[in-house]
């Protein structure tokens, strides 16, 4: 104690922790965020989130608040269920998106013209929500002895039968297909607030919000008891749990029933603002999103799945039909930038291939010119104010029909080469692959854009997902050591 | 009759196959013991604590803790009837931090509904507060080695040593009156080992523990132990003090081998 102060001795363990802190110390913008994440109470996040929320519809146009702001939401609660199961419990549930479809279906059914019946939301809520946890707790119950792979393996093979039963098996109840099959249920009510319609979009929003809100709460308070921290031990190692008095079969049970229960909530509501629900709606790609979701915010993280939801809805969105190709096409260079700024590292070695990739593509773009006006005559598409930037960097040919293809090819092989070499050769040849894929955007992807949305989403989760495999604010997951 | 003791195996048998790791094993341990399992690798030590903490089922046999036959019961309320284990090949709660570790182990006495926790009302509060007190008071136990620093940081940041001993914390907070502990000192330097003989005297005389303890140590072993039992292939071969057992010849061919044998 005497020498040195108030400091540390060395070797000795607060020093050793010190010492592993320092270098456990996440740099960079992934670090920032992490940073931000740790520093800000969680009560100061939910306000945050709830002001700017809330403020949302005050200035973004109906049309953009149901694309924007609903559909966020409705992929924030949807998340939240299933980063229940998969992120505190640690079960693989691939089945999960059923639950959704089963919660929707049947608002859909007690609270439409099918029927006739027209129950008010206050009852047709909590029936819906119950009969949801308890077909999770069904399910759960077969599968709770199945681990890992086995899980996912039965929980798919359910998801997949409910999108069957839904199409094509369609009993006759009371006179009537009870599924409506292929075309599914419509005219559905809208949520109700003890008799108060909620018609527009803007009160739909909101009061989804406020119900996002409350799970917010509910799950941060259940994630910090005996139960959250009971799945989560669970998650680590169920025999090790199950030796400290955990009921291991009993919690896995309560998971699968509570995620059920909020995709059956969530299912509620996205039934009601629809006005009318198919199966197509919850089939397999609604399940990679909301996996995307989970993982992306970073695995049993309450904040993590707000901010994926937000990521993955919006560059969803963004990627639409309907929106311009300028959209994709800023997309696609951004992520290439983030990709760089993200892996390369000190700030010098990014600088050099930044500058490098642009003064190849004058050069190359310059030769290719030289050789023949052809090759660089062709039309930028769609370019708008970007439209000279590209037709003077990047060679478009006019005619060669070939050259698009060959540089899909070459591309793939540089991207191949550059994950096996390492060092400076890697960021050499890094320059031409990065002119190489804007090649390819320019002469192949930008003329089928249904084709490039699902490439660029796809490239932008591998991306985010190689960069920060534990998601953006998840922590670094160590299995053993 | 005498008082039956806190707990007793009687005549347990469990074999994988044909091969007999318990072969009719009796043992007892009284209130307040601090009593060692020894013998050379796969002598079936590991797999008494398998079969007491309901990991294993046995073949035949009774394993009776407080007066009653626990054979049968799920593991997890074995630990809530008062027997909990550290595992020799660390089992933690890795991607866990280390009070959370601890606060974890309290499942099984606690109350509070899921209802009540997402509610936040009285008694989910007031539990909570109890847990977190109960692991603070649990890694106090082992001073400055798990101090409040530690706390927070994951389980895996810890090193060897403190890994073991955040494994006893665990199995301290389930509120046991019988401590299983698998080889504690395993992988520790001298210094360790030597704090660690002291604490396991601690956890009797201040935490109040019957102590049934695996190791391999010989000095731990005669530092800490009551009375110690040997075994070999499933059956036990000696008990009583700690120079009994080691001066005793089938201890000492079981771990040497039989003196001029080819």
């Amino acid at each position: 104690m005497e020498a040195g102060g108030d400091k540390p001795r060395v070797g000795v363990d607060e020093w050793v922790a010190n010492v592993e802190g320092r270098l456990e110390r996440r740099t960079g913008f992934a670090g920032l965020a992490r940073r931000i994440d740790e520093f800000v109470p969680p009560w100061t996040r939910l306000v945050l989130f709830a002001v700017i929320a809330a403020s949302l519809p005050l200035w973004m146009g109906r049309g953009d608040l149901f694309a924007y702001g609903i559909f966020t939401l409705v992929y924030v609660l949807l998340g939240l269920g299933l980063n229940i199961v998969v992120g505190y419990a640690g079960l693989l549930d691939l089945g999960y998106v059923a639950f959704f479809g089963f919660g929707a279906y049947f608002y859909a059914l007690l609270s439409s013209e099918h029927y006739g019946l027209h129950w008010p939301s206050a009852v047709s809520f909590p029936v819906v929500v119950v009969s949801t946890a308890l077909l999770g707790l069904v399910l759960g119950i077969p599968s709770r002895r199945l681990l890992g792979d086995y899980l996912a393996i039965v929980t798919l093979f359910f998801g997949q039968a409910f999108v069957v039963f839904v199409n094509a098996a369609n009993p006759t109840v009371r006179g009537k297909g009870l599924t409506g099959g292929p075309n599914g249920i419509a005219d559905i009510d809208p949520n109700d607030l003890f008799g108060y319609e909620l018609t527009t979009r803007r009160q739909q929003y909101w009061f989804i919000l406020a119900v996002v809100l409350l799970v917010l709460i509910g799950l941060h308070f259940l994630s910090e008891s005996r139960t959250g921290r009971a799945w989560r031990a669970l998650r680590e190692d169920p025999l090790a749990a199950e030796a400290m008095s955990i009921p291991v079969n009993r919690l896995k049970l309560m998971a699968f029933a509570f995620g059920a229960g909020i995709a059956g909530l969530t299912g509620c509501i996205f039934a009601a603002v629809l006005t009318a629900v198919t199966s197509g709606n919850f089939a397999l790609p609604i399940l990679i999103t909301i996996y995307a979701i989970v993982i992306l915010g970073g695995i049993g993280s309450l904040t993590g799945v707000v901010i994926g939801a937000i990521v993955i809805n919006v560059s969803f969105q963004f990627l639409a039909p309907e929106n311009p190709q300028n959209n994709a096409r800023i997309l696609f260079y951004a992520v290439i930038v983030l990709l760089l700024v993200l892996s390369l590292r000190p700030w010098w070695r990014l600088a050099a291939v930044l500058g490098g990739t642009i003064a190849f593509g004058l050069v190359a773009h310059t030769l290719a010119e030289a050789i023949s006006p052809s090759w660089t005559a062709g039309p930028v598409v769609e370019g708008g104010r970007f439209a000279h930037v590209i037709s003077d960097w990047v060679i478009i040919p006019a005619g060669h029909e070939r050259f698009a293809n060959v540089a899909y090819i070459a591309l793939i092989v540089a991207v191949l080469a550059v994950t096996r070499i390492h060092g400076w050769w890697r960021t050499l040849l890094l320059i031409p692959t990065v002119y190489l894929a804007a090649v390819v955007w320019e002469t192949s992807f930008v003329e089928q854009p249904a084709v490039a949305r699902w490439i660029l989403f796809g490239a932008l989760l591998v991306t985010l997902m190689t960069v920060r495999p534990q998601g953006l604010l998840g922590t670094p997951r160590v299995e053993i050591v | 009759m005498t008082k039956e003791p806190l707990f007793e195996l009687r005549e347990v048998s469990k074999s994988f196959g044909g091969l007999n790791v318990a072969d009719e094993l009796s043992l007892h341990v009284d209130e307040g013991e601090i009593v060692s399992l020894i013998g050379p690798n796969g002598a079936g030590k590991t797999t008494v604590f398998n079969l007491v903490t309901g990991i294993y089922r046995p073949d035949s046999g009774e394993i009776r803790f407080e007066g009653r036959n626990i054979v049968g019961l799920a593991p997890h309320k074995i630990t809530q009837l008062g027997i909990a284990r550290t595992f020799q090949t660390l089992r933690l709660f890795l991607n866990m931090t280390v009070k959370e570790n601890v606060m974890a182990a309290a499942y099984g006495h606690t109350r509070s509904t899921v209802v009540e926790a997402i509610f936040r009302l009285p008694r989910a509060r007031r539990e909570e507060r109890e847990i977190a007190q109960l692991a603070e008071e649990k890694l106090a136990f082992f001073g400055q080695r798990l101090a409040g620093y530690r706390h927070d940081q994951q389980a895996y940041n810890l090193s060897y040593a403190n890994r073991r001993r955040l494994e006893i914390a665990r199995a301290m907070a389930t509120n046991p009156r019988l401590l299983l502990l698998d080889e504690p000192a395993a992988g520790m330097n001298p210094a360790e080992t030597h704090e660690l003989t002291e604490l396991v005297g601690r956890l009797r005389t201040d935490g109040g523990y019957t102590v049934l303890v695996i190791e391999h140590d010989m000095h731990v072993v005669e530092g800490i132990s009551d009375r110690v039992i040997a075994l070999d292939h499933g059956v036990k071969i000696a008990e009583g003090s700690f120079e009994q057992v080691a001066t005793n010849d089938r201890v000492i061919e079981a771990y040497l081998g039989l003196r001029g044998a080819a």
